[in-house]
């Protein structure tokens, strides 16, 4: 089986705080904010790497490959390298910004990229912590036409590999959807439960250590001889004009501190007295 | 003239208040707009809706529809919308999921999870929160339609303005990929308590209450006591205290109530990005440099274990004096 997995370079999302606004208001400036991995695509290649290994070993399924692509600067290569660390195979980088790109475009490219991949699972984030728009996924399935599953916190493959039923966090509870592949899946954060992957290679009685895993020194070493092909976004061809622009930016209104009650009566007397919504 | 077309939810029928904020969207947009449903057995949802000023209400009322699975729903919906300047849902798990792609059908402009809209300079401009709403940008959409996913917490729900809008049947269209995505099951969390989203007051607890007892001995009474929704952090979602959907920040629901209190919960970047517009924030906290202090208006310092049981009575007495 061959998994796609699209990664995102964002700027440090435990410090989104601390991003500043440019060029009266043109610009978002991200400076001395370490760039990471899309968290949630970190939970991609994580999930990918479940699907596709058994649990206990490691040991990966023979003839299955993970590839990583990123639409993003050259400095973009370290974040795949990072997953290519954690057990990807190879990796695409297409050189593009952030201003060049929307939602609609990173769908049509990538779109191309499968055309030329062929996987039978395309993994994505549900969400870039930096745009947080939540769409990539839903346009490229319907770009390839191909059934699709969004915010996923289990995926089960079948064992024979043709379709995977994966349950989705929606408002209100989990629905499942049975997919045949191939397909394109959107996780979500409880994707990296320690149960939440199954592929009937993996031992039933095996649990995952929660959260995405470590990358010990020997994949980091590994890692470096892992080929990354990097080429321009226009050599796949797809149109670059954008359907949507952004004008200008601005910081939100910042919310000032209040006071410190002593006790839970003062507390209450305030939110009577003053704030009056008891 | 260019009108917007509202797609309303509905689950099991029902019509979800979800929809009102959409309503709210197309008002503000100043536009006219028509609202379409599209499910199975909806003529409740229907008639409610008749009363909200639309040019008509649209439906498509199918067997197909009983669920939501998006590649069944979106065929049906973009048929629906040819001809339409804006497409409009409100950004819930539902909106999040069918907006980009009835986009990508239409080959039309996405602008997703806005929290404001501008229409006075001709184009309409939206206001999108970005970077855990760290950033605010204003943008546009450049296609001739364009499909807008509105938040719920900064869309009020539109009330009712009287009047019969008229009903017509749109047809359901064929869904090429429905052969290859099958609805398993809707594992339903049913409470009888507020939607999260809709609430005048949510209680919210974090990582320090423990375990689930946690939450049912020492936060729920609370949280009914007061009449509000319950909320909750990552970290009490993960460890599997609570229900997935009470995760409230940047990557579960963003709200903003009248009263939150945050209980137990230290403030993180993500969980802030979705409470922070709340009218009036309460956090309680052991640590005084917990950052949630910093937005809190009214933050006391004090151990959940005592202080919440306190409060929880202290609310009891006022109510009961009435
Ligand atoms: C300064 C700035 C200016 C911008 N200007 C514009 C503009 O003019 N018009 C406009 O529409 N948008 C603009 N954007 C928004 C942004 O560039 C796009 O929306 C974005 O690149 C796509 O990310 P998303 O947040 O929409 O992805 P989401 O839909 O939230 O991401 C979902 C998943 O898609 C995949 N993915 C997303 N992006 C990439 C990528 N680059 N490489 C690999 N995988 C990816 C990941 O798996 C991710 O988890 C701007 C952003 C910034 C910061
Ligand atoms: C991709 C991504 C997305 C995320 N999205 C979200 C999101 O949407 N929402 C969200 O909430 N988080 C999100 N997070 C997680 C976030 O970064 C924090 O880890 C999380 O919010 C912490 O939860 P917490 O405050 O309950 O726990 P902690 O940070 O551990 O805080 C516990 C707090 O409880 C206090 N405390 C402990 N005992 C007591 C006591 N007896 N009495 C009073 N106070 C006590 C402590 O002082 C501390 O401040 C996300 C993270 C990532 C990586």
């Amino acid at each position: 089986m061959k998994i796609l997995v699209p990664l995102k370079r964002t700027a440090d999302p435990d410090n989104a705080n601390k991003i500043k606004i440019g060029a009266g208001g043109a610009k978002i400036e991200t400076t001395g904010l370490e760039p990471k991995a899309n968290p949630f695509d970190e939970y991609a290649v994580e999930a990918s790497l479940r699907l596709l290994e058994n649990g206990p070993t490691k040991a990966r399924i023979a003839g299955d490959k993970l590839t990583i692509v990123s639409f993003g600067p050259k400095e973009a290569a370290t974040n795949i390298r990072q997953a290519l660390a954690m057990g990807g195979d190879d990796g695409l980088l297409f050189h593009a910004d952030d201003e060049s790109l929307d939602g609609d475009l990173v769908a049509r490219a990538l779109a191309k990229v499968v055309e030329q991949q062929k996987p039978d699972l395309v993994v994505l984030g549900k969400q870039a912590v930096d745009g947080d728009s939540n769409q990539v996924g839903q346009v490229l399935a319907e770009l390839l036409q191909w059934p699709s599953a969004t915010f996923a916190m289990s995926i089960e493959l079948s064992a024979d590999k043709k379709t995977v039923v994966v349950g989705r966090e929606v408002d209100g509870g989990v629905i499942k959807l049975k997919l045949t592949l191939p397909a394109v899946i959107t996780v979500d954060l409880r994707i990296v439960s320690s149960k939440s992957v199954v592929n009937h290679v993996t031992p039933a009685t095996f649990a995952y250590p929660e959260g995405a895993r470590f990358t010990p020194l020997p994949m980091i070493i590994k890692a470096k001889t892992k080929p990354i092909v990097e080429a321009p976004i226009a050599s796949l061809g797809v149109d670059l004009a954008l359907k949507s622009k952004y004008v200008s930016f601005a910081l939100p209104p910042a919310r000032k501190g209040g006071v410190k009650v002593k006790d839970v009566a003062e507390l209450v007397q305030k939110l009577r007295t003053e704030a009056k919504v008891l | 003239m260019s009108k917007i077309l509202v797609v309303a939810e509905v689950s099991a029928g029902k019509l979800k208040k979800t929809t009102h904020s959409a309503i709210s969207f197309a008002r503000m947009a100043g536009m006219p707009f028509d609202v379409l449903v599209v499910g199975h057995g909806v003529g409740a949802a229907v008639e409610e809706l008749r009363a909200f000023g639309a040019g008509a209400v649209k439906v498509a009322d199918d067997a197909r529809f009983a669920h939501y699975v998006g590649e069944v729903f979106a065929p049906t919906v973009s048929a629906a919308a040819s001809g339409y300047a804006v497409v409009a849902v409100t950004a819930s798990s539902f909106g999040k999921d069918l907006a980009p792609r009835v986009a990508a059908r239409l080959g039309a402009g996405f602008a997703s999870d806005i929290a404001g809209v501008d229409a006075s300079g001709g184009a309409l401009s939206y206001k999108r929160p970005m970077y855990a709403g760290n950033a605010v940008a204003s943008m546009q959409v450049t296609t001739s339609t364009q499909v807008v996913s509105a938040r719920q917490s900064e869309f009020a729900a539109a009330a009712p303005s009287g009047g019969a809008s008229p009903v017509e049947a749109v047809a359901a269209v064929d869904a090429p990929l429905a052969g290859r995505v099958e609805f398993v099951s809707f594992d339903e969390v049913k409470s009888a308590r507020p939607e999260l989203a809709e609430a005048k007051v949510v209680v919210s607890g974090g990582r320090s209450l423990k375990s689930a007892e946690g939450f049912k001995t020492v936060l729920e009474p609370l949280v009914d006591v007061m009449g509000a929704a319950m909320g909750a952090s990552r970290a009490a979602v993960d460890a599997g205290y609570v229900p997935n959907d009470l995760q409230v920040g940047q990557t579960g629901k963003v709200v903003a109530p009248k009263l939150y209190i945050a209980v137990g919960i230290s403030g993180a970047i993500q969980h802030i990005a979705g409470m922070k517009n709340s009218k009036v924030i309460v956090a309680i906290n052991k640590d005084p440099e917990a950052p949630i202090f910093q937005l809190a208006d009214y933050g006391l310092v004090a151990d959940l274990y005592k202080a919440v049981p306190e409060l929880t009575e202290a609310v009891k007495k006022i109510r009961a004096e009435g």
